[in-house]
């Protein structure tokens, strides 16, 4: 071990002699090296984003949402009214007619002005069921969640996100408050941590939310919105907005979606709805990371490559030029293994010290990146240690056939080598 | 027993291309320990071949040599090193350092191979140095040297294994007269201290150093001259 660490710092001596040629032989590692561990990093940081919101949208879930199909319209030109959307006749089937499905969570949507005293901002009505709470966990942050009394009752009570609440109100004061939001008032019975959406996922939250008994929303709100565009309204009737579907077990989540599927096609002549399985949308995350990490592994390789071919050229190089030398370790009684450890150091030494500089580069990267931009990065132990044990390889790989021809060459001919 | 190495009809043949170039004809000979032989002869004559293959650099295409008692035929590529490492010391013609070694870590080379701690590598390179009178350069690189000094450092050097025999080819080629005097007389001192010295050389002022003279023609011992053994 000592004789190694010996041979170590000759190598690295030798190798500072030619401090210019050493260098430059090892920016091919060390860009390698560098790109690779700041691609993985933020391939990882993204991925990693995305597979943990899909997560939270639940593994068991299913989610049905209406999409606005091609136009169809009823009345005159003045007026025109989109029919679409999922339907209360859609919840009941799905209630009766799906063994594995354990709750079904219905919601309407409505766009309206929210007010308190001055201030006003438009708020996302859900209308909804208490199960809501339970598919798509939040935490709370005051108050309580929607109860079954709610519903029956038909209270005129309001769950607002905890943006929506600090702007409208003040959030320790607001417990109690009262919000108006179209026409009508609704009490303040608690706040929720609000939630970034997830790119075109159907996200619950991802704006200010105020969440109120479906059965309130219905009688309040009804079926049809209106809304001004380009001088005349367009008029929308749907019925639900969106269906959250639990399921029983994971196993049974696609089975379900694709029977759910087969059963809206058979009652809805178009496609107004989407059906989209958070699950399988994690497996295509997981699968596009997978693609990612080859096709980035192989942009690793090939720029490895280039580096190592970099190195076996200096070092045969090395080898022509210091073949004297090598005749006289040889008569002096170096055995053939010490020269090829002599070259093979050298070659490794190059390569591990463009690895760990590429590899600094490529942590710091990442951090400079995520700073200005905001993306998220993860430079993980794993692209550590890949950087590491390739560039090592890299060294190993490459130094071997020059080390190799070094250590056979006959010493007499070396020695007269000019 | 004074004997340090037996030759017995030994013969080197080099095939270039198809021809076969006999290089040593059947050489059969002794060297006795303290010994300081010249081997001389025109070029071509075997004397280089017979260096070689006394050094292991080499294997001769047939005979025997037998050095301190042990047959040198059939070791392998990594027990010839090992003894040219622990009995063997080469000098060379235009010395042969290595030029981004200072004077001590060349002379050091044999004491890292055999490895040697480095406190003890350093005083014993030092104290090398001193005796070939080189011990207030020990930092220098070979190139900053004169050729006397080059070969200076290059006998410390093959003193370095305590070897028991200096091989020294033509050591005083590429110096002048007055520096080859200085250098022999170092060989003269070093063999007077007891080692045993075989040196190839073409001329006889350098030859009239040594005690005795062998000389070889078209591979083989035309005479011999001087002190037996």
């Amino acid at each position: 071990m000592r004789g190694v660490t010996r041979a170590v710092r000759i190598g690295i001596k030798d190798l500072w002699l030619h401090g210019l040629r050493s260098f430059l032989t090892l920016l091919g590692v060390l860009f390698g090296v560098w790109s690779v561990v700041t691609m993985l990093a933020v391939g990882e940081g993204a991925s990693a984003q995305a597979l943990e919101r899909i997560r939270r949208l639940g593994s068991n879930n299913i989610m049905l949402t209406a999409t606005k199909a091609v136009e169809e319209t009823t009345g005159g030109q003045v007026q025109r009214t989109s029919v679409y959307g999922l339907t209360y006749a859609d919840e009941r089937r799905l209630r009766e007619s799906f063994p594995a499905v354990r709750r079904i969570v219905p919601a309407k949507l409505v766009r309206k002005e929210a007010r308190v005293g001055e201030r006003t901002l438009e708020v996302r009505v859900v209308g909804t069921t208490p199960e809501w709470f339970e598919l798509v966990p939040r935490r709370m942050l005051a108050g309580r969640e929607l109860a079954a009394h709610d519903l029956a009752a038909r209270s005129a009570v309001a769950v607002l996100t905890e943006s929506g609440a600090r702007k409208l109100l003040a959030v320790e004061r607001s417990i109690g408050g009262f919000v108006k939001i179209g026409t009508f008032a609704f009490e303040v019975i608690g706040i929720v941590e609000s939630d970034v959406g997830v790119g075109d996922l159907p996200t619950p939250d991802q704006e200010v939310d105020a969440y109120i008994p479906m059965t309130v929303c219905k009688d309040r709100f009804g079926d049809i919105s209106q809304r001004r565009t380009s001088g005349s309204f367009e008029r929308e009737q749907v019925e639900l907005h969106q269906i959250i579907v639990e399921v029983d077990d994971t196993s049974h989540v696609e089975p379900t979606a694709d029977a759910i599927t087969t059963m809206l096609k058979r009652f809805h002549k178009r496609a107004d709805y989407k059906v989209q399985v958070p699950l399988t949308l994690l497996r295509e995350a997981e699968a596009t990371k997978r693609t990612f990490s080859i096709v980035l592994g192989s942009i690793a390789g090939i720029s490895l490559l280039v580096g190592g071919i970099g190195i076996m050229n200096i070092m045969l190089a090395s080898v022509t030029e210091r073949t004297r030398e090598i005749g006289i370790r040889r008569a002096i009684g170096a055995k053939k293994r010490q020269i090829v450890g002599q070259f093979l150091i050298e070659s490794v030494v190059l390569s591990v010290v463009g690895g760990l500089v590429g590899l600094l580069l490529g942590i710091a990267t990442p951090a400079v990146i995520e700073h200005f931009s905001g993306m998220p990065t993860d430079v993980t132990p794993d692209s550590i240690a890949l950087a590491l044990g390739i560039s090592g390889a890299v060294g190993v790989l490459f130094g071997i056939y020059p080390a190799l021809r070094a250590a056979d060459l006959d010493p007499i001919v070396a020695l007269r080598h000019e | 027993m004074n004997e340090l190495i037996r030759l017995e009809t030994v013969r080197k043949i080099y095939r270039m291309g198809s021809e076969e170039v006999g290089a040593l004809d059947g050489v059969s000979l002794t060297f006795s320990r303290g010994s300081f032989w010249a081997f001389m002869g025109p070029s071509g004559s075997g004397k280089s071949t017979l260096l070689n293959l006394l050094g292991c650099l080499d294997r001769p295409t047939s005979g025997r040599y037998i050095l301190e008692g042990r047959d040198v035929e059939g070791l392998d590529d990594d027990e010839l090193s090992e003894l040219r490492l622990r009995r063997l010391g080469f000098i060379f013609q235009s010395f042969n350092l290595i030029p981004q070694l200072s004077v001590r870590e060349n002379i050091e080379l044999p004491l890292f191979y055999l490895g040697w701690e480095e406190e003890e590598s350093a005083a014993r390179a030092s104290e090398l140095a001193e005796k070939v009178g080189l011990g207030h350069r020990l930092l220098h690189r070979p190139t900053e040297l004169s050729g006397g000094q080059q070969q200076r450092v290059a006998i410390a050097r093959a003193l370095a294994n305590d070897p028991a025999v200096i091989l020294a080819d033509e050591p005083t080629g590429n110096l002048d007269t007055a520096t080859s005097r200085q250098i022999m007389e170092l060989l003269v001192e070093l063999n007077a201290g007891g080692k045993t010295i075989l040196m190839v050389t073409h001329e006889a002022e350098i030859a009239a150093y040594t005690r005795s003279q062998l000389h070889l023609r078209d591979g083989r011992v035309q005479a011999i001259e001087g002190e037996r053994g």
